[in-house]
């Protein structure tokens, strides 16, 4: 498929999945869209729909009611598509790991490919890692 | 009469969180409005019963990214007010210093989010671009953008460097100039005001029956403010209005919000005059936390945060419970959605700037048969669902 990725490294939309997070990772990523850090100047955009999708931006601990949702939008975006985690909770589950209600195995839910670490990461940390996808999809 | 029912969520477009919104709709007037949370459910108040004091300020921190310091003033108050402990200070203007830019940005997060809901871009652009300087003042402040880490019991983690003060005036002017530019076009856009008056009308008896708190309530006529009525920290020092309008209706709770950032920014200004005069520490040692029990109120920018502490003596807090302004701005949208037209039911939705994440960090089922924590949440609902379902169909 490496002809097909290059393609879409060209212009990554993107879809935000907010699986239980504390809002601080998703108000970083609408961040990103306004005029400071305009990320749509390379050709990242973010999506309404699943189904426009390339990459999903995961962010929060998925817990245990929101998790069978969010396999479903996974299932639901047209494949191939990469899910990029976007701060410490889908990584490592930042101060949530004595919850009863985190998922602790979030792979089974949604496969992760990337992680950008924070809490929350800054937005060039987020430009970095979706720069980062770029080279591994071009190859 | 037929009655459609319109699903919105949990993952959609315009909801910046996952909630699930169930509309029933008899053409395209809303007749009944029911909601679904949990979504965000992670269980602050349980994990907050295992964990030390400070560990538990950077914990409730983490209850909302967009209120990240509300939550921990009022928890320290509540850990301050079982210790009896005094504040430094110059520390008391540093909180309110944080305070009151996070009200800036909060709100003005909001005048962004409405403007993107109603398909009014150019607001969104505009209110984010004049936050980011915001979030430049906190960096500069604390040394994060979110999630500041600055609260402490007996004062505050960090100080702010004396020499930073006039950088930081310099921001604040800015921002000043832009905001009552906002309030002007707020004032006279003609689009927002046709989109916006006398949509989603919460009266004054509603919102004093519903409980509302913060700029819903205040935009409805009731003056609550508990920075005014029961003021703790700088509040008592400083000089500043409490903003209230009387419609009630959408347009009115943008010129709350609006208002009030202007009334934060001289509140903001007040407390740097003062950081750049007086000296002293920031922080008192506290080395023993009785047992007792404590509460702290703090004015988020969604209205009043409540945090209750219950201590034994350790290091622990042994009971930790939230009470986040959102919890009770919700049930407002059953007074405030029915009768009103299905595309204006977003931004009635929105206009109480409702936070999930703070709403549902604590739901806690309590069965004295059965350990609490071998419950699953999910199935728990799902019966009690089917209980009450039995109940009204007799079967």
């Amino acid at each position: 498929m490496g002809w097909y990725n290059k393609r879409l490294a060209k212009s990554i939309w993107v879809f935000h999945v907010s699986a239980s997070p504390c809002n601080n990772c998703d108000i970083e990523i609408l961040d990103l869209l306004t005029p400071y850090y305009d990320i749509e100047r390379f050709g990242i955009k973010l999506v309404g729909s699943i189904r426009h999708a390339d990459v999903l931006l995961l962010s929060g601990i998925v817990n245990q009611k929101v998790g069978p949702m969010v396999q479903r939008i996974y299932q639901q975006a047209p494949k191939p598509v990469f899910v990029v985690g976007v701060g410490t909770c889908p990584s490592s589950g930042c101060c949530f790991n004595d919850s009863y209600n985190i998922s602790q195995n979030r792979e089974e839910f949604i496969p992760i490919d990337l992680y950008i670490p924070g809490c929350p990461p800054k937005p060039e940390a987020m430009i970095e890692g979706v720069v980062k996808l770029v080279e591994v999809l071009n190859g | 009469m037929s009655k459609n029912t319109i699903p919105v969520g949990p993952f959609h477009p315009l909801l910046e969180e996952a909630e699930y919104f169930t509309l029933q709709v008899d053409g395209e007037t809303v007749v009944d409005i029911d909601l679904d949370i949990g979504w965000m459910h992670r269980g602050h108040e349980f994990i907050s019963e295992q964990k030390t004091f400070t560990q538990s300020i950077y914990l409730v921190e983490r209850i909302c990214g967009i209120c990240s310091t509300s939550h921990p003033i009022a928890c320290v108050h509540a850990i301050e007010d079982v210790c009896n402990v005094e504040i430094p200070e110059r520390a008391c203007y540093i909180r309110t210093l944080v305070g009151e830019l996070e009200r800036i940005h909060s709100h003005l997060l909001w005048l962004g989010l409405a403007g993107h809901f109603i398909g009014y871009d150019t607001v969104w652009m505009w209110a984010w671009k004049y936050r980011e300087p915001v979030l430049q003042m906190f960096e500069i402040i604390s040394g994060n953008r979110n999630h500041y880490g600055m609260m402490r019991v007996g004062g505050v983690a960090k100080d702010v460097d004396p020499a930073a003060v006039p950088e930081l005036s310099k921001i604040l002017d800015m921002i000043e100039k832009k905001m009552i530019m906002i309030a002007k076009v707020a004032n006279d856009d003609p689009v927002l005001k046709s989109r916006l008056v006398n949509v989603g009308v919460l009266s004054k008896q509603d919102a004093i029956n519903f409980c509302a708190v913060g700029p819903t309530s205040r935009a409805s006529g009731v003056p609550a403010d508990v920075r005014r009525d029961e003021p703790n920290d700088a509040y008592g020092l400083v000089d500043f209005k409490v903003i209230v309008t009387e419609n009630g209706d959408v347009y009115d709770k943008l010129v709350v919000r609006v208002l009030e950032i202007i009334e934060s920014i001289k509140i903001v200004r007040q407390c740097l005059d003062k950081l750049a005069n007086i000296q002293g520490p920031i922080l008192n040692n506290v080395k023993e936390i009785p047992p007792g029990e404590g509460i702290g109120r703090y004015e988020a920018p969604r209205g009043e945060v409540f945090h209750y502490v219950r201590t034994d003596g350790t290091n622990r807090p042994i009971r930790h419970k939230v009470r986040a302004p959102s919890f009770v701005n919700i049930p407002t949208f059953m007074a405030s959605c029915k009768g009103i037209p299905i595309a204006d039911a977003l931004i009635t939705l929105a206009a109480v700037d409702p936070c999930y994440c703070c709403t549902e960090r604590s739901l806690k089922v309590v069965d004295h048969n059965r350990d609490s924590l071998n419950i699953n949440l999910l199935a728990a609902s799902r019966t009690r669902t089917e209980e009450i379902r039995r109940e009204i169909h007799g079967r």
